[in-house]
């Protein structure tokens, strides 16, 4: 089992016709994705190494059963795509597209919860990798092998350095979920720790946040109330000033509020171990599981 | 992107919110003449983007020409918490009744704008929040809906204004959403909004945060950029298109990714040393990217030693090792490097800074590794 792709995941790609939509749609089929459609809109008609390529979401869904989507587009253009993804019909959109503008996101995110048929994981995100079934985004697929730990973190790099030190820990993963850096993002920690306390084969959950926000809060509330499988947490940021935009747009300490310290803090008065380091995230799993 | 009090006013104006009339100045001789224009008593006020400047002195009524050169002359230039006054502004000013608190800010945890109103104007809103939270009233608006005037008049009658400016004060509240959503800000926050003895609502002050990601559908608003209040360092990264933060230890830091890169400075700061800034090279880091954030790395001279924490993604190693090389050529630093190469093509990178054999530069194959050894450089310096 794995959580959210897998075999039958049919990907239509928005923007595949771009450098990167292209570059990440290849990669994403040659590890075993099923790659069924690109849409750009004026370009309908071409294909991209074999994938079709269509004006529309609508067409993509209707001539190839496109199940899933990853918009790929410019920041002004992706709460559209989105949008049209989700009016298509498309029930899982992964949006990598850094940079959209926070009201669209506010649009975007209170227009999919309102219809409650999509789930949107990101924008601002690398994706989605269940290993030895489907990867949906740019995440190095190479360093992850198929285990028993899930993943889910708002960072890109920070998740790859995590999941390697796992990885020389003798461990593989279930799923890894990146939701993204942004102030909204799509899909929070408790929706997938939610996911991951249902799966089979996940028997351990880690958690990656950051400064900003609160969701790191809302998911240790939600652990102590929901979740029975052990969950280690990370932190980045505790150097962080306030004040100031740490590269993600949604990594601020605003005030007082959303410090690491506070979110750790939060996490382990529910009982939630949290690493101070890459390397102690690691140790704690090895301690857990013991391998 | 934080806008400075007049200019929060001026978008405050295009939107129909009462605000009093004034105008900027840079120098003494203009502030005079903006003093004049408006009349007296007039306030003239530093512009820095930090509160409390009131108390601090960067506030002061004029009731003369003598007067607003006197307090102008004292203002300008004058440091307000680290901050340089490089600008004033003049308005008319204002008789007070009441003062009260509104704001529009944007709640990531709901996911939703939230308004706010208190009859407690005037202070510090986080410390009413805490010690008094039943002063102020809020509720969230639906962003497809839109702001409503009977949520206008609910918050109102729930902060208990002054019965007489129940819906005026509502007005106020749907233009300064209007504002929010316009000019698609994070923040909008006045704090005095106040009521006049002829029962005027208006805007004393401003602060506006407007979304940096929006600015290409807001031309007129990208020119706002305070630059004054800028870092040297900061502003030369972002000219470079480099996401950089100064901070105040010595040890210069590269990272690739914002996560990995706060990760970085925490795991420098665990392991005994001071980050000096916080650098996200991307999450493609090419050659001329790190050679130019080698650059503003070095540009601050408190540096004495650097880390570079590549964690390869799409990120190739090899690219970030040339990127090195390049500008080692081009810049000779005096200070040492630590180079931590891992991930996509990490082995061709080591290999290709052990053939360069760079001077003062140490490579190392661990996060936690590279931090201890950067840390004991730094302390060695």
């Amino acid at each position: 089992m794995s959580i959210l792709i897998d075999e039958n995941t049919r990907l239509c790609t928005s923007g595949i016709t771009g450098r990167e939509g292209t570059f990440h749609s290849l990669r994403n089929r040659e590890y075993g994705t099923q790659v069924v459609a690109g849409v750009t809109p004026g370009k309908g008609g071409q294909d991209v190494e074999g994938i079709p390529v269509f004006n529309t979401f609508h067409e993509a869904v209707a001539k190839e059963g496109a199940n899933t989507a990853m918009i790929f587009v410019p920041p002004r253009f992706a709460a559209d795509s989105i949008l049209e993804a989700e009016d298509a019909g498309i029930e899982l959109i992964i949006c990598i597209t850094e940079g959209i503008p926070a009201h669209d996101e506010l649009r975007v995110y209170n227009t999919l919860k309102k219809n409650g048929r999509s789930r949107l994981i990101g924008p601002n995100c690398p994706g989605i990798l269940s290993p030895g079934k489907a990867s949906v985004g740019i995440i190095p697929a190479s360093f992850f092998s198929q285990g028993n730990v899930g993943v889910v973190s708002r960072s890109g790099t920070l998740t790859y350095q995590i999941g390697n030190v796992l990885a020389q820990s003798g461990f593989g993963n279930s799923s890894i979920v990146g939701i993204g850096g942004d102030p909204v993002p799509g899909t929070d920690f408790i929706d997938v720790i939610g996911m991951f306390q249902e799966d089979d084969e996940t028997e351990l959950i880690v958690m990656c946040g950051e400064i900003g926000g609160d969701a790191e809060e809302q998911a240790a509330d939600f652990i102590a109330e929901h979740v029975t499988k052990p969950v280690i947490g990370y932190i980045a940021g505790f150097t962080a000033p306030p004040g100031k935009t740490m590269g993600h747009a949604g990594a601020i300490v605003s005030g007082s509020k959303g410090t690491a310290a506070a979110k750790a803090e939060a996490l382990e008065a529910k009982g939630v171990k949290v690493g101070r380091t890459p390397t102690q995230v690691a140790e704690t799993a090895v301690s857990l599981l013991g391998k | 992107m934080d806008l400075l009090e007049y200019q929060g006013k001026q978008l405050f104006a295009r939107h129909g919110v009462p605000v009093p009339t004034g105008q900027p100045a840079r120098t003494v001789e203009d502030a005079v003449a903006a003093a004049e224009a408006v009349g007296y008593p007039c306030a003239i006020k530093a512009q820095v983007q930090i509160g409390g400047r009131g108390k601090l002195g960067g506030i002061k009524i004029a009731n003369t020409r003598a007067e607003a050169e006197e307090h102008s002359r004292a203002i300008l230039g004058m440091d307000i918490r680290g901050l340089t006054v490089h600008e004033l502004w003049i308005e008319g000013a204002s008789q007070i009744d009441a003062e009260y608190y509104a704001s529009v800010v944007f709640d990531r945890s709901a996911k939703a704008p939230l308004v706010m109103l208190s009859t407690k104007g005037g202070m510090d809103i986080e410390q009413v929040a805490d010690e008094d939270p039943d002063a102020i009233a809020t509720l969230h608006v639906d962003p497809l809906l839109g702001f409503q005037d009977f949520q206008g008049r609910r918050l109102a009658y729930e902060a208990g204004v002054a019965a007489d400016v129940v819906r005026p004060v509502g007005a106020m509240l749907a233009k300064l959403y209007d504002v929010f959503v316009s000019e698609e800000a994070t923040l909008v926050e006045v704090n005095p909004l106040i009521i006049t003895p002829e029962r005027e609502v208006k805007a004393l002050d401003a602060k506006v945060t407007l979304d940096g990601n929006a600015l290409f559908r807001h031309a007129d608003n990208a020119d706002l950029r305070d630059l004054s209040a800028e870092d040297p360092q900061e502003r030369m990264a972002k000219e470079r298109g480099l996401t950089y933060v100064k901070l105040d230890g010595n040890i210069g830091v590269l990272a690739n990714g914002a996560g990995l890169s706060m990760s970085t400075l925490d795991v420098v700061a665990e392991a005994g040393g001071r980050p000096a800034n916080f650098l996200d090279a991307g999450g493609g880091s090419r050659a001329d990217a790190i050679t130019s954030a080698v650059e503003v790395i070095l540009s601050d001279d408190k540096v004495k030693a650097v880390l570079f924490n590549i964690f390869g993604g799409i990120t190739r190693c090899d690219e970030v090792a040339k990127g090195l090389i390049e500008a080692f050529k081009q810049i000779n630093p005096s200070v040492p490097f630590v180079v931590r190469l891992d991930g996509t093509n990490g082995e061709e990178g080591r290999q290709l800074l052990a053939e360069a054999s760079l001077p003062n530069v140490h490579t190392e194959s661990t996060m936690d590794g590279a931090a201890a050894k950067v840390v004991e450089l730094a302390k060695a310096a």
